[in-house]
């Protein structure tokens, strides 16, 4: 299909994008890989009135080490986060999820930036992000602030950006030497997970988030706290469905969401070292 | 050296990958319109009124046509059995009848603009009840067409003065199979366009199967003689059966073009395709199997009930094609059959890459497992013990196939032997004793399908050119299928012309007097088969002009098929090449003559290739998550032409059968709503779902052609769909699970493992 007819507008700055959300308000969209605006858009699902492009934005492509944590820019593409050194030794299960998601052209466009702010449940980085305990570093005509990941997410495609705000940087901490696990279920390679579960074990903590088993990316606190109380991974995985609501689709309904939760859970868990 | 039977590789891919391919969307066209169709998203309505003022003012609108501004239509029966009552209107009139039914044709100076004033016409529907479920439309109070003879019902077939008798059958087993209802999906749409000339002609671009049909059709419903129209199709991005006739919005673009007086150009959308394009398969078979306890199959009947979508296309009449293949390789004494086609509100089926023999070989190779199953005997062999057997060939089976050759029982054993079978059974109980690995389940078919059973002649020419080229002429177009190569390498064989010196024309009427379509793996055998006589006639005349040139008789006169030059048998040191003969030619003193040997090609029949798919299977107990693993093919389709493209052509159909097997359903919902119209929906498969395909091929020759070659182009399809089907219910069946249903998804594995434990 042809999206509805929109305005075009290049920013050449985060600055220059954060002006221009001001200045077209909620009917403009930001678009950076637009491996997910612009099929919605194609369908008429989404239908901006203008589209600001930052995709030639080319100073937040970036993974730094800043010490005790990573800084990924937003606009860093998937297929860069799966290759990049530094990320594959301080941060390894990102630059492992990030080589799931879609097929070798869509990570070669979409970006990570893209993918936390299109906020669907669905997708593999957002979980990831969730589970890495990560920080979402957004921009707006007032300056920068921090989001924490568990706060960011807030609904279906929903997120805590402002209307006026772009999302900027991504920060992880670094753990070389974590256990970590990424189960992701589907029928094709190159399709959205059925469910996923993303496991990242730092010392005697672990963190569990799950993929579409919900309006957002959650965390599994109902496994992390049966873990903390010393129960071992077959039985806190028995915990992963707790308080999820999973969506119906053609692929699976809540109830085989809720198993296949309980059954990458344990997977994950295992392969953590659990 | 000899061509034939050697893995020459397609000269039409370089072209094609760079970019430089002839398709219809990029045939510039003067001032060409663009067309896009508004359809209809109920699935059934009463129209009530249409409102296209708005349209018809939005930026640069042309035209907005409905039904009602048409003087032509409706589109004819395919086919005379089906009921007269339910004919497809052009556009939709009073009704629509499915999500996807054509009801106004926007035609804008760009593709954008036609869409958007399309979302500006406004249609005021009375919805009425809506069946999607076939089974339920038989008998259902609520009809989609007035005054047909039997409710929702197009056609019934049986199998004339034939009834399974089951009254000596120690065991019988019974299976409602659904044979599931896909999306042909081909990677270029229905795009076509139309022109017309000064002349008073009017040319369409078309991207089908073979522009001599799609001429016929256009022709005679737009009321005009047929060398009124020149169809072409260069290039067509795939079809597999789905674009055989054209479909009505194609046969519109002739009319509109002329209505506004301008080129018109309709690349349809892919969510518009998913359900514009005919659907495949969507069969419910009911098989009845019965025989000894020492597994000597003796009765088999089938009862399937056809979807036939909103409106009898091809689809309606596909149970014809199942009736012909019905006992597939077996010699089963007593069978029956029967068949009802029934409209639904969904999108009207058609053909699919085998288009009624590979649901017939589904059938039975189903019923055959089931059976083997209830008398606790391996499936392997209890085929064995009821293949017809070589030198029972030529023969004519119960229904009516007059199958020519088969060694139905040497492609069970070569494939057993590749898949080291007894080891796979072996492996197969240790996992299932081992508690927690995946079982594995071994599938098997033994399939004999029919190719080129519809449309037995062929038309082929060739020429000389000037300088020693040749220009070959077939009526059979290719969309994927290698024809400049194979064709090619026929002619090279015969004449010793060198293959980049031999052009191929295909898809124009008016380069090619007649053909028919490329479909149901009819082309090498009958197109080829014309080509290689008409290449045979060719060299004869030439052999008279070299005659002449040697100064000798005709009778002594040889061609050397390596080096393509012609000598006095004995005397090879004195020759004269097709350059030669074509500058002499050139140079007669009456006049430029030609050289040209046209040849039609008719078989005496079909053919009838066979073979034995084995599946591999792995499914996750836990989740229900089914892995093709091993996939071993033994097919045998005559003597081979060109090993590289024949297996080109069984590793697609393999794939398709796992997809069918394992992956792809068109959807509704209870309202008719589809839900798998695009790729993120409908899962195509691709590479990394499938393994690396074990072949082993044989080569059993057919004396019904020159060439004694068989179709394989959907042979791949037939066997692999229910091997893959049998192999997860073989990986299950020590559960007690007896049937599954395609395709086999993971969340329908685990439901069933659920309620087996």
């Amino acid at each position: 299909m042809i999206p509805a007819a929109f305005d075009y507008v290049r920013a050449h700055s985060a600055q220059e994008a954060i002006s221009l959300l001001s200045e077209y308000g909620d009917e403009a969209k930001l678009l950076a890989g637009g491996h997910s605006l612009l099929p919605m858009m194609k369908l008429r699902l989404a239908v901006p009135t203008v589209l600001i492009d930052i995709g030639r934005v080319d100073d937040l492509s970036y993974v730094r080490d800043q010490g005790d944590h990573l800084a990924i820019g937003a606009l860093t593409k998937h297929g860069f986060l799966e290759t990049n050194a530094l990320l594959n030794s301080e941060c390894p299960i990102l630059a492992h999820v990030a080589s799931k998601v879609g097929d070798p052209q869509v990570r070669h466009r979409g970006t990570i930036g893209g993918s936390l702010a299109h906020s669907d449940s669905a997708s593999d980085l957002p979980a990831a992000v969730l589970a890495l305990g990560g920080t979402i570093v957004a921009q707006g005509p007032n300056g920068v602030r921090e989001i924490s990941s568990t706060d960011f997410f807030t609904g279906y495609f929903e997120s805590s950006l402002a209307e006026d705000e772009m999302l900027t940087e991504i920060r992880v901490p670094k753990s070389p030497g974590a256990n970590w696990n990424y189960q992701k279920f589907n029928r094709r390679a190159q399709d959205w997970a059925i469910v996923g579960v993303a496991a990242v074990r730092v010392g005697n903590s672990t963190n569990v988030s799950l993929v579409n088993m919900g309006s957002t990316p959650i965390r599994a606190e109902a496994v992390e706290a049966a873990l903390k109380a010393g129960v071992n991974a077959e039985e806190a995985a028995l915990h992963a469905a707790d308080d999820t609501e999973p969506p119906t689709d053609l692929n699976a309904s809540p109830e085989y969401r809720a198993h296949l939760a309980r059954v990458l859970t344990k997977r994950a868990l295992q392969a953590s070292g659990l | 050296m000899a061509l034939r039977g050697t893995s020459v590789r397609r000269r039409e891919d370089e072209p094609l990958l760079r970019g430089l391919g002839n398709y219809v969307a990029g045939i510039h066209l003067q001032n060409a319109a663009q067309v896009y169709y508004l359809v209809s998203t109920i699935a059934h309505a009463e129209i009530l009124s249409i409102e296209i003022a708005d349209a018809l003012q939005a930026p640069g609108v042309i035209d907005v046509v409905l039904n009602k501004d048409l003087d032509i239509g409706p589109y004819p029966s395919g086919n005379p059995i089906f009921d007269d009552a339910m004919i497809r209107p052009l556009l939709a009139d009073h009704k629509v009848r499915y999500v996807g039914e054509p009801i106004a044709a926007v035609v804008a100076e760009t593709i954008a603009q036609a869409m958007d004033a399309a979302e500006l016409i406004e249609i005021d529907f009375r919805s009425r009840p809506v069946i999607i479920d076939p089974e339920k439309a038989l008998s259902s109070s609520t009809l989609l067409f007035d005054g047909a003879n039997e409710g929702n019902i197009v056609c019934r077939m049986q199998a004339e003065g034939l009834e399974a008798d089951f009254s000596s059958c120690e065991v019988i087993s019974e299976v409602r199979t659904v044979n599931n209802r896909l999306a042909p999906a081909p990677i270029e749409t229905r795009v076509a366009a139309a022109e017309w000339h000064a002349d008073g002609r009017l040319y369409c671009y078309n991207s089908g199967q073979g522009p001599h049909p799609v001429r016929s059709a256009i022709a005679k419903i737009l009321n005009l003689q047929e060398e009124q129209v020149r169809v072409i199709s260069r290039d067509v991005g795939g079809s597999f059966g789905a674009k055989a006739r054209p479909f009505p919005e194609e046969v519109l673009l002739g009319w509109l073009a002329r209505r506004i007086g301008r080129p018109v150009k309709w690349v349809p959308p892919r969510s518009d395709d998913m359900v514009g394009l005919g659907h495949g398969r969507g069969q419910i078979q009911y098989c009845k199997i019965g025989g000894s306890r020492e597994g000597n199959i003796t009765t088999y009947q089938l009862h399937i009930v056809q979807e036939s979508g909103a409106y009898p296309a091809g689809g309606a009449g596909l149970p014809s094609n199942a009736r012909a293949m019905l006992t597939g390789c077996y010699e089963i004494p007593s069978v029956g059959f029967s068949s009802v086609s029934v409209v639904t509100n969904t999108t009207p089926t058609g053909a699919y890459r085998g288009a009624g023999r590979p649901e017939a070989a589904a059938a039975i190779e189903r019923a055959v497992d089931a059976f083997a199953r209830d008398i606790n005997m391996d499936p392997a062999e209890v085929r064995r013990k009821n293949f017809l057997q070589p030198h029972e060939f030529p023969l004519v089976t119960p229904t009516g196939s007059p199958y020519d050759s088969g060694e139905y029982e040497a492609t069970l054993d070569a494939a057993l032997e590749a898949s080291e079978y007894e080891k796979l059974r072996i492996e197969q109980q240790r996992r299932i004793q081992s508690g927690t690995e995946p079982y594995l389940g071994i599938g098997l078919a033994s399939y004999v399908e029919r190719t080129a059973g519809a449309g037995r002649a062929e038309y082929g020419a060739l020429e000389l050119l000037p300088g020693g080229q040749l220009l070959a002429r077939t009526g059979s177009s290719p969309y994927g299928q290698g024809h400049h190569t194979s064709w090619a390498m026929l002619i090279s064989d015969q004449t010793g012309v060198p293959m980049n010196e031999i052009k191929v024309v295909h898809g124009d009427t008016d380069e090619v007097p007649q053909g028919a379509i490329t479909g149901g793996s009819r082309s090498v055998q009958l197109a080829g088969a014309a080509i290689w006589e008409a290449s045979s006639g060719l060299v004869e005349q030439a052999k008279k002009i070299a005659a002449e040139l040697l100064e000798a008789s005709t009778e002594d006169i040889t061609l050397d098929t390596s080096s393509g030059r012609f000598h006095v048998v004995g005397t090879p040191a004195v020759d004269v090449g097709w350059a030669a003969v074509s500058d002499y030619l050139e140079s007669a003193t009456a006049g430029p003559r030609l050289l040209h040997s046209e040849e039609i090609f008719e078989s005496e029949g079909p053919t009838f290739p066979f073979g034995t798919h084995i599946a591999v299977v792995e499914i996750d107990r836990e989740t229900g998550f089914t892995k093709l693993i091993r996939m071993f093919a033994c097919d045998d389709a005559g003597i081979i032409l060109n090993p590289l493209l024949a297996d080109g052509q069984v590793h697609g159909g393999l794939a398709q059968g796992a997809a069918q097997a394992l992956m792809e359903e068109f959807r509704y919902d209870p309202d008719g709503n589809p839900l798998t119209t695009n790729f993120g929906d409908y899962p195509v498969i691709s590479a990394t779902e499938l393994p690396f395909f074990d072949r082993i091929v044989l080569e059993t020759p057919t004396h019904i052609n020159p060439l004694g070659a068989k179709g394989i182009g959907e042979s791949g399809t037939v066997g692999s769909t229910p091997a893959i089907q049998n192999a997860v219910i073989d990986a299950l069946s020590h559960l007690g699970i007896r049937h599954i249903d395609m395709p086999c998804t993971p969340e329908k594995v685990w439901t069933l493992i659920n309620q087996h434990h």
